[in-house]
């Protein structure tokens, strides 16, 4: 397979001394190029600015194949390879490092891997689109960001890239901006991640000032000497974990999510699915060695991550917005990679991660086929018995729809079946809230599949127009439908991050219920919901008032608009009033009127009599002589 | 006989015609009496340095007096002109007319 690029990287590598680190910078930086060159020079020429943003992804993913099979073939030991960028004194010393282990290697894969599938998605989804060369800046911007924090060696430089995410997936999440529900949701994603940034500074901050460095190596090495607290290293590994919490989008800091659907298709695949949702997960994985010693902090990621687990997918199977559905079953399945986490299985984490970012950007590239196919239709309500006029998309969505269910052979249940079974062995709760998750996911993605996909056209006049998508749309669907397919076999991807625990030989009861649950959940989808005329009447009047508050998504929007109202509302009134009377009548109209009154006073003294003058040079030339000859 | 008159004699007369001089200008109105006691306070301080000279033995005194006596020549020439300017404009020469400086 690619013997010539195998060695033609390896020559290259060996030429330039131990590693073929130029490659990794030129997989960081290709696409920054790209998005500059859009951005400045040929935002006119649509064609060359998608060409130019696909050649950079594409570039990067072959030198990212290339470093991979370096690695996987010769072994080579990767060198860190470091810049020194700030250095304040002896104590600040920040640097701009590359890190190429394993573990930044299989995410450097699937995100330039999915990122270029995606990017040649979008040619046809943004089509006509009058933003289409400023659609291309952007996600090669995000392209450049997301591979910095992969392939930071520090804490500063994961900071600075993860902030950059944030701004691209902000501009990206309001990229129709003259839609204000969109802006609106561009607007809350940054918010909301914010809060969960500025714990993780402080995280990185108080670390740095018991540790000194930022570099993780470093850290790592040091940790142990250090003697820390308990106390201070649950704390840090919390503060750490809030900026996960707000990247990755798990309660209660989840909102955002859901809104940044508002965002073109392909960004929902490709940001708020496949790739920078998951920076909190990699994050996590990254600094394991930091949290990992901490039980506090290790029981509270995995109860974060389980409830947000089970919450999104109570909270999905009452959606009725194509693509909604989808995010909240990502928001659960990044509950599951945080649970895992937490439960101190980040390789677990990181094979669950690598395998929904395939089949994930996969159901949202089906659902952007399926909504361009009926123009910009996105209730599922609205389409139905679309497999006929749409096989591609149908059998695609429909692989990635078993993947994400966990129905074996596909990736999905190797990676599930690895969360699962850690559950198992560590906490019993945990476990039942998983398999739970587990059976509500079958559902509520069976009930999409059946109601899209299924029954009668309920809109005939869209059905009738539907048409299957072009070329470009349907290659990267399955291109990831395959991927979708194979990545889980024979536990790869965990052997090649390193030993995965062994789980030991569980009842083949186990296994079969680990099977059968999935299945269940579809089976019980299609009562429901697979008839001509699908409807949620019978679900509705079956859980009463329950079904109320998941419709209404546990009314977290409404608690949090409630705080925002009241409490940050008040805290606002007390400041402006402060502002307005205290330091305004007060500090700076006090300081005018004085001024004024005293000049009012001494110009008084302003007779214009000259005598009055000389009397007054009299007293004074008087008064100084007094003072200095008396005295 | 001479060692009757110390230096604070002249000293004394000094002060009291430099206090008469700015009494003079405080009080006095009409604009060439005050340059009149102005004069007086220029004399008052030439007494006391004549008399430091003549007591310390110095003789730089002397010379200084020399330099005020041509100075205020030449600015009595300046200042009765500028009250000549001042009387054919107004047609009076009392300060008290003269407030038109002030704010």
């Amino acid at each position: 397979m690619n013997h010539w690029l195998l060695n033609y990287s390896v020559d290259w590598g060996m030429r330039n001394g131990h590693t073929p680190i130029c490659s990794v910078w030129i997989i960081l930086f290709a696409p920054l190029v790209a998005a500059a060159l859009i951005a400045l020079v040929t935002p006119k020429w649509k064609g060359v600015s998608a060409a130019l943003s696909i050649g950079a992804i594409a570039l990067s993913f072959a030198l990212s194949m290339g470093l991979f099979l370096v690695f996987a073939v010769k072994h080579i030991a990767h060198q860190p390879h470091t810049i020194q960028w700030l250095v304040v004194g002896d104590a600040v010393r920040i640097e701009f490092g590359m890190i190429t282990d394993p573990l930044a290697m299989l995410m450097l894969l699937v995100v330039t891997g999915v990122g270029l599938a995606i990017h040649v998605y979008s040619l046809g989804y943004m089509k006509g689109d009058p933003g289409f060369s400023r659609f291309f800046a952007c996600l090669s911007l995000f392209t450049f960001s997301m591979l910095g924090i992969v392939l930071s060696n520090n804490f500063i430089q994961i900071f600075i890239f993860w902030e950059l995410v944030g701004a691209s997936s902000y501009l990206l999440i309001g990229f129709w901006f003259e839609k204000p529900s969109a802006a609106e949701a561009g607007k809350k994603a940054f918010l909301t991640t914010r809060i969960g940034d500025v714990g993780m500074m402080l995280g990185i901050l108080l670390l740095w000032s018991r540790a000194g460095t930022f570099n993780f190596a470093e850290l790592q090495a040091k940790l142990p000497s250090l003697g820390l607290s308990p106390g201070i290293l649950a704390l840090i590994g919390v503060l750490i974990f809030t900026g996960a919490v707000g990247k990755s989008a798990q309660v209660p800091l989840h909102v955002w999510l859901p809104d940044a659907m508002e965002g073109p298709t392909p960004v929902s695949a490709l940001i708020h699915a496949a790739t920078m949702v998951a920076a909190g997960v990699y994050m996590l994985c990254r600094v394991s060695w930091l949290i990992l010693p901490s039980a506090t902090a290790l029981h509270l990621i995995a109860w974060i991550g389980g409830i947000t687990a089970i919450m999104a997918a109570t909270i999905a199977i009452a959606q009725n917005d194509i693509k909604r559905i989808l995010a909240y079953s990502t928001l659960s399945q990044l509950g599951y990679m945080v649970m895992t986490v937490g439960l101190g299985g980040p390789t677990q984490a990181m094979f669950h991660l690598t395998t929904h970012a395939f089949f994930k950007a996969l159901l949202f590239l089906g659902a952007g086929s399926v909504i361009v196919a009926l123009h910009h239709e996105q209730d599922i309500w609205k389409m139905g018995g679309l497999w006929k006029k749409m096989p591609i998309t149908f059998w695609t969505f429909l692989i990635g729809t078993l993947a994400l269910a966990g129905v074996p052979p596909l990736s999905g249940f190797y990676s599930k079946d690895e969360i699962l079974l850690l559950a198992f062995e560590k906490s019993t709760p945990l476990f039942i809230m998983a398999i739970t998750t587990a059976f509500l996911t079958a559902y509520y993605m069976g009930r999409e599949v059946f109601v899209v996909f299924f029954g009668q056209p309920r809109d005939r006049h869209s059905y009738d127009h539907a048409h299957e998508s072009p070329l470009v749309m349907t290659l990267p669907l399955i291109f990831l439908a395959l991927l979708s397919i194979v990545a889980g076999w024979h536990g790869r991807v965990p052997d090649f991050l390193g030993a995965l625990p062994e789980t030991g030989h569980h009842s083949v009861l186990l296994t079969g219920g680990l099977i059968a649950v999935p299945l269940f959940g579809f089976l019980v989808a299609a009562t429901i919901y697979w008839k001509p005329e699908p409807s949620d009447a019978p679900v509705k009047a079956a859980l009463g008032q329950l079904w109320t508050w998941v419709e209404n998504k546990y009314y977290f929007d409404e608690l949090y608009a409630w705080i925002v109202k009241y409490v940050q509302g008040t805290i606002a009134t007390i400041c402006d009033l402060f502002d307005r009377w205290i330091l305004q009548r007060l500090g700076i109209g006090g300081l005018s009127v004085g001024t004024g009154l005293l000049g009012r006073t001494v110009r008084l003294l302003q007779t214009g009599s000259i005598s009055g003058y000389a009397f007054l040079v009299g007293l004074g030339v008087t008064v100084i002589i007094y003072c200095v000859v008396v005295r | 006989m001479t060692s009757a008159l110390t230096l604070n004699h002249y000293l004394i007369v000094s002060g009291l015609l430099f206090a008469l001089g700015i009494a003079g200008v405080i009080i006095r109105r009409n604009a060439l009496v005050i340059y009149m006691a102005l004069e007086m306070n220029l004399n008052a301080a030439n007494l006391a340095l004549i008399a430091f000279s003549k007591f310390n033995r110095i003789i730089d005194g002397q010379i200084l007096v020399f330099f005020i006596i041509a100075i205020a020549a030449a600015e009595v020439a300046v200042g009765l002109a500028i009250i000549v300017a001042l009387y054919r404009r107004k047609q009076s020469i009392s300060v008290d007319e003269l407030t038109t400086m002030r704010l």
